[in-house]
């Protein structure tokens, strides 16, 4: 018995030993390097656990100087920046999909661990730095009893917060720090389940349409088909009328949009699938191509069939177009903002910050950091570098980047943290 | 409990319809715990014991021993997405636990039926 007892530690080992990434890999860029898919009876998992900064903060670049523009937040997530210069911080924690298998119970409770005790705010909290010294002076609670808020957008003296269920307006003139109205309801965004539940949101070039991410209702549909209406797409909205059409689809987790400021085209970051191995699928920024497919669930980074889905559809596979850019495996990128009227200049002119929260599905930890991705002309030119850096000390997570915005207002960058529940600026030194 | 998740297994593959490997999943996760009693009474029963009873017990704690091993990965097995938590591997485990779990029982039950004609 003994002898079996120590087989089973020993499979077990060897499986933990699957995990392991294979070191050479370029999984950024254009052409990423793709293995060959590895399951295993237990996906390679680690949670870096929270730890407080202890009165550090997040490294940038020299040249740099990073402050805690505000503390003590409820789970921020996505921010927007004002004509004015005022920042709205979205706050919330949503989803509460109900477990269809054991696997879910125990998911749920693992990833938990690696995340802040806090409970979500369902609030936009406003933060004003009018002295600009990178800590807020002003904070109030914008707008309240809001449902999980996580995508931002201003247009034309209009608000709309896209909560986990609906796209609501509300107006705002000018300077207010607060909005008692109760806001319109525009429309009702898909929330049956709500596996991945942020709505991700962004304003058209002209402000006549708005752009939401609906994340799919799962890993690689292991919750049916049926729940994947009106999933893993981005949909295109009429401000006016708040009719809606789908712009892009199979795109599994669209979790932040922006318009790249010189060709006026929208582009997202999409988080791809899990439990195909440590090095499976990059996580990738992309522009969105009108009626564009990208192949989820049935094939990842253009044809590359995933053998988990059930009937195979070998028609769908073949209109999967490829991504733009890879950001890496299992990064989870959640934030994408790009510079404007020439950035911070130097290296940091044209292109766009990045946000990457990390993810439990690989043992050498990925993400947890803000990259900087070089354009040109539109489009990436180059590798991503590391723009904050820090967030993770031994095995614990200080901290976890969210959204990030770049500000043109006081020439800094935004980034949500979800874990020490802090806004940092990173902004050029005074001099 | 196992011969129960082979079904929705069989039932899952032939379907591709997702809440049958889900059944599959919580029937065997059931089938751990309530082999897991039955391990631990065989090992009890057999630990007090004497006689010709005891190799027959030996024999069930053994069958029931890897019975749970099998349905243990098979836990993990069917804990992978969509088709996967099935495929082969699955179905074979399934299978393997099945036959440990009526032989065990059936072994078990002789056993009982000699002690009490």
């Amino acid at each position: 018995m003994k002898h079996h007892a120590l087989w089973l530690s020993a499979g077990l080992l060897t499986l933990a030993a699957c995990g392991k990434s294979e070191p050479g890999l370029d999984q950024t860029g254009p052409q990423p390097d793709l293995p060959e898919q590895r399951q295993t009876l237990l996906p390679p998992m680690k949670i870096a656990t929270p730890a407080g900064w202890d009165g550090e903060k997040p490294t940038a670049p020299s040249g740099f100087t990073v402050t805690a523009l505000a503390t003590g937040l409820a789970i921020p997530r996505q921010t927007l920046v004002l004509p004015n210069g005022d920042i709205l911080v979205a706050e919330g924690s949503g989803g509460g999909a109900p477990a269809l298998r054991p696997k879910d119970v125990i998911a749920t409770y693992i990833k938990a661990m690696g995340k802040s005790s806090v409970k979500g705010g369902n609030r936009v909290t406003l933060l004003r730095d009018a002295d600009n010294d990178g800590r807020a002076e002003l904070r109030t609670s914008f707008i309240t009893g809001l449902n999980a808020p996580y995508g931002l957008a201003y247009v034309d003296g209009q608000i709309y917060v896209a909560d986990q269920d609906a796209l609501v307006r509300f107006p705002y003139r000018e300077g207010v720090t607060r909005i008692t109205s109760p806001g319109v309801e525009l429309l009702k965004l898909p929330s049956h389940i709500n596996h991945h539940w942020t709505k991700s949101l962004a304003a058209g070039p002209d402000g006549s349409r708005l752009y939401v991410g609906i994340g799919s209702n799962s890993n690689v549909g292991e919750r049916g088909m049926g729940v994947e209406q009106d999933r893993a797409v981005i949909w295109e909205i009429d401000r006016q009328s708040g009719m809606h059409r789908t712009y892009a689809s199979g795109i599994r987790n669209p979790t932040a949009l922006a318009i790249e400021p010189r060709t006026q085209r929208l582009w997202a970051v999409v988080n791809e699938r899990d439990e195909l191995g440590p090095q499976l699928v990059p996580d990738y920024l992309t522009s969105v191509r009108p009626g564009a497919f990208y192949g989820w669930p049935y094939s990842y980074w253009g044809q590359n069939v995933d053998p988990r889905v059930r009937p195979q559809k070998p028609d769908m596979v073949r209109r999967a177009i490829r991504p733009d850019y890879a950001l890496g495996s299992h990064v989870a990128a959640l934030g994408v903002s790009f510079t404007t009227d020439g950035g911070f200049g130097g290296g940091f002119s044209e292109g766009a910050f990045v946000g990457e929260h990390g993810s439990w599905n690989r043992q050498d930890l990925a993400g947890y950091k803000v990259v900087w991705v070089p354009f040109s002309n539109g489009r990436p030119s180059g590798e991503p570098q590391d723009f904050l850096t820090g967030f993770i000390k031994g095995d614990h997570a200080r901290g976890r980047p969210v959204g990030v915005t770049y500000d043109p207002v006081h020439k800094a960058l935004i980034v949500a943290d979800d874990v020490s529940n802090t806004i940092w600026r990173v902004a050029p030194d005074r001099r | 409990m196992f011969p129960a998740a082979l079904a929705s297994d069989i039932t899952y593959l032939n379907s591709a319809e997702i809440q049958w490997t889900n059944f599959s999943a919580w029937l065997i996760t059931g089938g751990l715990l309530g082999g897991g009693f039955a391990l631990i009474w065989s090992i009890v029963a057999l630990l007090r014991r004497k006689g010709s009873a005891r190799s027959r017990l030996a024999i069930v704690s053994v069958l029931l021993l890897m019975m749970m091993i099998a349905g243990l990965i098979n836990a993990f097995q069917h804990s992978r997405d969509g088709w996967s938590s099935v495929g082969t591997t699955g179905l074979i485990l399934s299978i393997i636990s099945s036959i440990l779990a009526v032989a065990a029982g059936w072994i078990a039950y002789a056993a009982y039926r000699e002690d009490r004609p």
